[in-house]
């Protein structure tokens, strides 16, 4: 059966995703920290969908190490999803350049290389399907949360760079951008509930653009309506609305 | 966060903790001073919430084992019941006990001991729990079973999330060859003709009634009566036989807005059954699992149907010999103030199994009323006539009702309030609910 791989498998949207692979019966490969967190994920998934599910060990910013995880999967699998990301906080990544680095590496420099390792060795094959979660946070840098939104940014500029270059390899490359998704992360948060999306949803437009064949999709859509009123806005009007 | 039950009356604002590990679920239990379990939030009323924490248990959900020979499902307790059914009807197991939504967790399920249409032949929810894992005050996690702290465990069914939290469960379900359901529907004019064809019934797996509690007069008691049976695979028509465990998906429709209040009257409801009662066939038929136990569950968010003030469910049971005579009192007053339902259901109750669990052998009678102030004085006449006739209030659908008047339905109390001081003695456990009964 043709297999997945979830990066950053800990998390409510991975763990939807991983759920509407397997539904639809697809093999399943869990990658987190500390796999052994995802070790009842991997049974319940065998349990419920009948399908084989397996957890590795999984670190993002070991940039190095990447090549080696790939090796030691002892296989490409046919799809790699990266759900990583880490928000941080804002005011803290403002004074603190370590911080700001954990951000930006976190979202961007790990996520992109393990990306493209998956991308490159799919491309010696000639088929593979490479999915980055972003955000709309990177469409336009706000006061609010400008270095995590950099950080998506830079994330969406190189799929989209990275989709470009292997068009026509037999690998595609998908570019997710979730707008407020109610995860454990954004729980407390009152957004609006047009506006809100469930994990589940994410989980089943992922599958269903690498089904159907899109390259790019906002979760909700309407977002890509919103993104577009807020990118327009010129930015010496921008800078005062402080949003 | 605001938080209701399903009716979505009353309201409170409560802090709602959702752990997504064992250890964050283990912690919290420790660290609050105060909390309730919450699952899926299909207890009408106040059973799950508790202002200072209610801990949402719906990411604790996956399955920990199933056994393909036993049909023993060990699972989380926020496990959805729609789940288990999605993954285990297509390999030929059935809950052995189900309510009339899928939409609530295994831990609520244990937590109200519910009870399904087949509760006459199968006892309720416990009777197929094998084990269950309970957090308790002190932090520690017991194992309870018939033959491990049974006390505890007998006090955990039923006992409303009062007794701790319930991590996870091992439950049996039974075999079925197809996802489908040989119905019987029988036309019953009167009180007297609807408990006949329950007693005529007895032998059917599944029976449940709907009862037309605006009818008064000769026609008391009117009601259409559903009866059921696992359908066997050459049952089925023929173009099911090859695929019998599975049943073409349906498309869900929502509520999508608050009706008005209005809409639901004296004049609309009986208008409704009226039509409902008419139109009714009679006969048999082929339906799958989904129509025949969750026909609510075709329409998300019905409870938005009664409008912004929400509305209580109003269940009790009376003891057999005393149903006949209270059955038509309660019937009586619901007609005279034409504050009936749509949703009346009438069943037939075996015996049961004491603490705080629900059922008891005889009638038990459901009824829903818009949250008026009308309405919830009508109840507390309804209580009158349900205690003169010994007779109970279901937890899971109450939120309102005096604890005096719930008192006197549960003789078991004392052996419940005995587990508890023992378990939990600074009283940790507690909901807007038990806070009310002075549980
Ligand atoms: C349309 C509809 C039809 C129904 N039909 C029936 C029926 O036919 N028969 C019947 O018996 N009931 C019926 N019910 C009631 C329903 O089955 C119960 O209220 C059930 O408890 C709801 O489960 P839940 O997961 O939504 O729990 P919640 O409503 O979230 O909680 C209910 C109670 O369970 C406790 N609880 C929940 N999880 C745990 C846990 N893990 N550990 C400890 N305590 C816990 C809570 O503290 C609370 O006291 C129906 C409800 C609806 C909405
Ligand atoms: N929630 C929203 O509103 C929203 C909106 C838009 C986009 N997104 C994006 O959606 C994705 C999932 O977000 P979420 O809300 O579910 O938040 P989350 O729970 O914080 O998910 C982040 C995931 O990344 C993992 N991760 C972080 N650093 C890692 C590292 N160094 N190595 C390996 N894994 C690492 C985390 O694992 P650990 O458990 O080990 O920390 C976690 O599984 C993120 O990319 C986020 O940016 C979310």
């Amino acid at each position: 059966m043709s297999a997945v791989l979830i990066l950053g498998a800990t998390s409510d949207i991975a763990r939807a995703i991983a759920r509407a692979y397997a539904k639809a019966g697809r093999d399943v490969i869990l990658a987190a920290r500390h796999h052994d967190r995802v070790a009842p994920d991997v049974t319940d998934l065998e349990l419920r969908y009948g399908i084989t599910a397996r957890a590795v060990e999984f670190d993002v910013l070991d940039t190095a190490g990447h090549a080696r995880f790939f090796d030691a999967l002892g296989m490409l699998p046919d799809t790699v999803i990266s759900v990583v990301g880490f928000m941080g906080d804002q005011a803290t990544s403002e004074r603190d350049p370590q911080a700001a680095d954990l951000v930006m590496r976190s979202n961007y420099v790990g996520p992109a290389a393990v990306l493209a390792e998956a991308a490159n060795r799919m491309a010696a094959r000639g088929a593979g399907v490479v999915i980055g979660i972003s955000s709309v946070a990177g469409e336009r840098g706000r006061a609010k949360n400008y270095v995590y939104g950099s950080a998506k940014a830079g994330f969406t500029a190189y799929l989209s760079g990275l989709r470009n270059r292997l068009a026509g390899t037999g690998v595609r490359v998908i570019t997710v951008l979730p707008g407020y998704v109610k995860t454990r992360i954004s729980e407390g948060l009152a957004t609006p509930r047009l506006l809100t999306a469930k994990p589940t949803e994410v989980a089943d437009a992922v599958l269903a653009a690498e089904t159907g064949g899109r390259d790019v999709l906002y979760v909700r859509p309407i977002w890509r309506l919103v993104m577009a009123v807020i990118r327009s806005i010129p930015e010496r009007i921008f800078k005062k609305m402080r949003i | 966060m605001m938080l209701a039950g399903w009716g979505r009356y009353p309201h409170a604002e409560c802090r709602v903790v959702a752990p997504r590990s064992r250890e964050e679920l283990l912690a919290a239990i420790g660290n609050e001073p105060s909390l309730i379990a919450r699952g899926n939030g299909r207890a009408y009323g106040d059973a799950a919430l508790n202002a200072d924490a209610t801990l949402d248990l719906r990411h604790r959900d996956r399955f920990v084992g199933f056994d393909d020979a036993t049909g023993v499902l060990e699972a989380e307790a926020g496990t959805l019941l729609a789940d288990m059914l999605d993954a285990l009807v297509p390999r030929g197991w059935f809950p052995a006990v189900t309510p009339g939504t899928k939409f609530v967790t295994l831990g609520g399920m244990l937590a109200a001991d519910v009870h399904g249409k087949n509760h006459h032949k199968a006892g309720a929810i416990g009777d197929h729990v094998e084990s269950l894992r309970l957090a308790v005050a002190d932090g520690s996690v017991r194992r309870c079973a018939r033959d491990e702290n049974p006390a505890l465990f007998a006090a955990t069914l039923g006992g409303m999330g009062l007794t701790g939290v319930i991590l996870s469960a091992r439950v049996k379900l039974r075999p079925i060859e197809t996802a489908y359901i040989r119905q019987e529907t029988l036309r019953a004019r009167d009180l007297d003709e609807i408990m006949a064809l329950f007693e005529a019934s007895r032998d059917w797996t599944y029976t449940v009634a709907w009862i037309d509690c605006l009818a008064r007069g000769r026609d008391l008691g009117r009601a259409l009566l559903y009866r059921g049976e696992h359908a066997r695979r050459e049952e089925l028509p023929d173009d099911r036989r090859a695929e019998p465990l599975r049943v073409p998906p349906r498309r869900p429709h929502r509520v999508p807005i608050d009706f008005p209040a209005l809409t639901l009257n004296r004049w609309s409801v009986t208008a409704f059954n009226r039509l409902y009662y008419g139109r009714a066939r009679p006969g048999a038929a082929i339906v799958d699992y989904d129509r025949f136990f969750y026909p609510l569950d075709a329409i998300l968010d019905w409870n938005r149907l009664y409008g912004r003030s929400g509305f209580v469910q109003y269940q009790c049971v009376l003891p057999k010999s005393a149903s006949r005579a209270g059955l038509a009192a309660l019937l009586e007053r619901v007609a005279a103030a034409g504050a009936g339902s749509f949703l009346s259901v009438l069943k037939l109750l075996g015996p049961g199994r004491g603490m705080l669990s629900f059922p008891m052998e005889g009638y038990t009678l459901a009824l829903d009323f818009p949250a008026d102030p009308a309405n919830l004085v009508l109840m507390t006449e309804l209580d009158a006539i349900v205690a003169a006739h010994g007779g109970r209030i279901y937890l899971a659908k109450d939120a309102r009702v005096a604890a005096a008047d719930f008192r006197r339905g549960y003789d078991d109390l004392a052996a419940f309030g005995a587990v508890r001081a023992a378990v939990d003695p600074g009283g940790k456990f507690a909901s807007l609910q038990s806070r009310r009964l002075g549980l």
